[in-house]
Formats: structure tokens, sequence, C-alpha cells
């Protein structure tokens, strides 16, 4: 199994990231999570732009998402809501809206942010928008408030309480994911 | 002698199905601006009458048959947040009692969406079965109802920047079968 990490900051130490990497620690063996690192070269949505063949980066993220078994996105907050880059790839992976590749693909939500709520406006929203697109979004958030305290000098989640809801949110997203192998063998 | 007329009570034996070309099954419900109709396509009603004059009547169809004049709307239906047609495929009901009174019908039965079974009441009117050019005999059932959709899990909403719901809880459900005998 196939998981896609997006992470929504595009900063190269991006807390984010490194909560992606702490939910790769925590998968069970035979699934394997893959960062897509493609966010910062989709050009702004445009429908002029969105025939074929699509712009290569979105191309590249169309690809990504149909190609992966389920989705971990992990989003800062900016201004209480989804940062404006991960909105916009969304929308440009969300068309056309009725065959998408978002659609039923299983996806879970988490998020970190520097201030004390770890960005659970945004991962709120994401998930909106996500259920918009059609796909399946997993139950549970992960908020990792005061993120620059929470990682130590090596990157990992350094807090037993968020790595074991963590734990729980990946778990949730396989299960849904083979649940969905299943129905589909 | 009695002037008293007799009220027809029983059912047409045999068993009836849908025309598929002159039958319609769909939903009506209130959303912020209006009322949004979708339809079933294609969908299959069977009324199996015994001798005795009662009744079982199925109806059933696929999730992925429902259909609204847009196909991004009918997209939101299969997803997730409406049908989930990926996880729960079929659409659902079996009566469980049939009552008739001349014109009038009243049906009692268990309607199954998303997976969930619920207890429904139909109500609606039957015609006098007669026969059709084509050479079967035809009988014309409309059946309706109003169920609230978050009894079966569907349960979406968006509050509008007013703070009132952009759709509505209670969906009318309607089908006018033209039934032909086997």
């Amino acid at each position: 199994m196939k998981v896609l990490g997006i992470s929504g900051s595009l900063r190269r130490d991006s807390h984010n990231r490194s909560l992606l990497h702490a939910a790769a620690e925590l998968l069970p063996d035979g699934v394997e999570l893959e960062l897509w690192d493609g966010l910062k070269a989709v050009p702004p949505y445009d429908e002029d732009d969105d025939v074929e063949p699509a712009p290569a980066a979105v191309t590249d993220l169309r690809d990504a998402i149909a190609g992966a078994d389920a989705i971990l996105i992990a989003t800062p907050e900016y201004n209480h809501s989804v940062p404006g880059q991960l909105k916009n790839a969304i929308d440009w992976a969300s068309r056309p809206l009725a065959t998408n590749p978002l659609r039923n693909k299983p996806v879970a939500v988490v998020g970190a942010s520097m201030g004390a709520f770890g960005a659970v406006w945004a991962q709120a929203e994401l998930r909106k928008v996500l259920a918009a697109t059609g796909a399946r979004v997993v139950e549970g958030e992960v908020a990792v408030g005061h993120a620059h305290e929470k990682f130590d000098a090596d990157g990992r989640l350094a807090d037993d309480a968020l790595r074991e809801t963590l734990g729980e949110v990946v778990d949730a997203l396989v299960t849904v994911t083979r649940a969905r192998d299943l129905l589909a063998a | 002698m009695s002037t008293l007329t007799q009220t027809q009570e029983a059912l047409p034996t045999g068993t009836w199905r849908e025309d598929p070309v002159h039958s319609h099954v769909g939903f009506e419900i209130g959303y912020a601006s209006g009322i949004f109709r979708g339809s079933f396509t294609p969908f299959e009603a069977k009324l199996d009458v015994a001798e005795d004059g009662s009744g079982t009547l199925v109806g059933e169809a696929r999730a992925d048959s429902v259909h609204a004049l847009d196909e991004n709307l009918t997209a939101h239906l299969l997803a997730p947040d409406f049908f989930d047609a990926e996880r729960t495929p079929l659409l659902r009901f079996e009566s469980t009692e049939i009552r008739r009174t001349g014109e009038n019908v009243a049906i009692s039965g268990e309607l199954t969406l998303k997976g969930v079974s619920v207890p429904v009441e139909l109500e609606g009117t039957i015609g006098d079965a007669f026969p059709h050019p084509s050479g079967t005999e035809r009988m014309p059932l409309h059946l309706e109802t109003t169920v609230d959709r978050r009894a079966f899990g569907i349960d979406w909403q968006m509050e509008l920047p007013d703070g009132q719901p952009a759709l509505a809880n209670d969906v009318k459900l309607s089908a006018d079968l033209f039934l032909v005998k086997e």
C-alpha cells in the first residue's frame, strides 16, 4: 500500500513535513509513505489552462494521487484557514469534478502550527474541501500546537501523546484503505 | 335489493414489473434557493400478488443509477457525503404490508439507503388493470413518502453565511409506476 504524503507548507524546515516523517515511522509493515514535493510548482488555477495537456506540475499531482492508495495531508494554518497554495493544488486535482482522482480516495488530515491550536481550523476546512471533491475523508485530527517545541533537533516528534494520536489517525487511514481494497477484490 | 357498492380491496393477482419507459422513481429536496430533484434510472420494481389478493412490492436501484441534471451534482450524490455508492451500491425497498381501499393504497415496508434500513409508510393511488395494445395487461401505481435523510446516515450539511442550513433534511420520494403483468 502506498500513502502519498502532502505537506501544505513549502518551507524547507517545515514542521508539517516533519509531521509526515513522524507518520511514516508509525505505518504498519507493507505500507509506505511517499512524500510529494511538487506543491510549489503548481501554477495558479486558471480554467483557461485547465486543458489537455495540463501543466506539467498539475499532471504530476494528478498522477501522484491516482497512483497512491491513500493520501495523508499535513497542513499549517494561515489566517485560520487552509494555505492558499494547498487549496489551489486541491482545486487543480479536483477537476473535472465528476471524474477527479480524489474521488473515493481515502484521505486523512493532520496539522501543525506554531500557535496554540495546532491548525485545527485549517484541518476542519481542509476536510470540508476534500469531501467536496468526493474523497473518502477519514475521521480524526492531529493538532500539533507550538510545533517549534514539539519536534527535536532531528525533526522527530518528541511528544508521546501526539505520537499516539498520530498513530491512531494513520491506523484509521490504513484500515479504511484496506476495506476499500477488499471491496474492489 | 342492496345498492351497496363494493370497494375493491384486493390487488389483481400475478407478477407485475415496471415498464421502464413509462415509470419514474425520483426525489425532491429543498435547498437554499429552491427544490432540487433527481431520479433513479434504471430501477426495478416487482409486485407479486397471491390468489388471495395480498401482495409484496420490492423496488431496487443501484446507487449509481442516481441522476441529477448536472454531472457534478450527480457525482456529489455518489460520494461518501451522500449515497457512498462505492461502499453501499444498492438501494432497496421491500413491503411488509399492502392495504388497498378502492383507488387508495398504503404500503408499509423497509427502505434501505446507504446500508441503513428504516421502516417507512408509502401512500398513493392504484388504477385498474387494463389491456394494452401490445397484448399485455397494465396497471398504474403511484406512491410517495417523505423521509428524514439523517435516519439513513445521509447527513451532509453546510451552514449558509446567515446560519441557515443549505439543504433540507426531509426528502420526498416518489414512484410513478406503470406495471406490466408477466
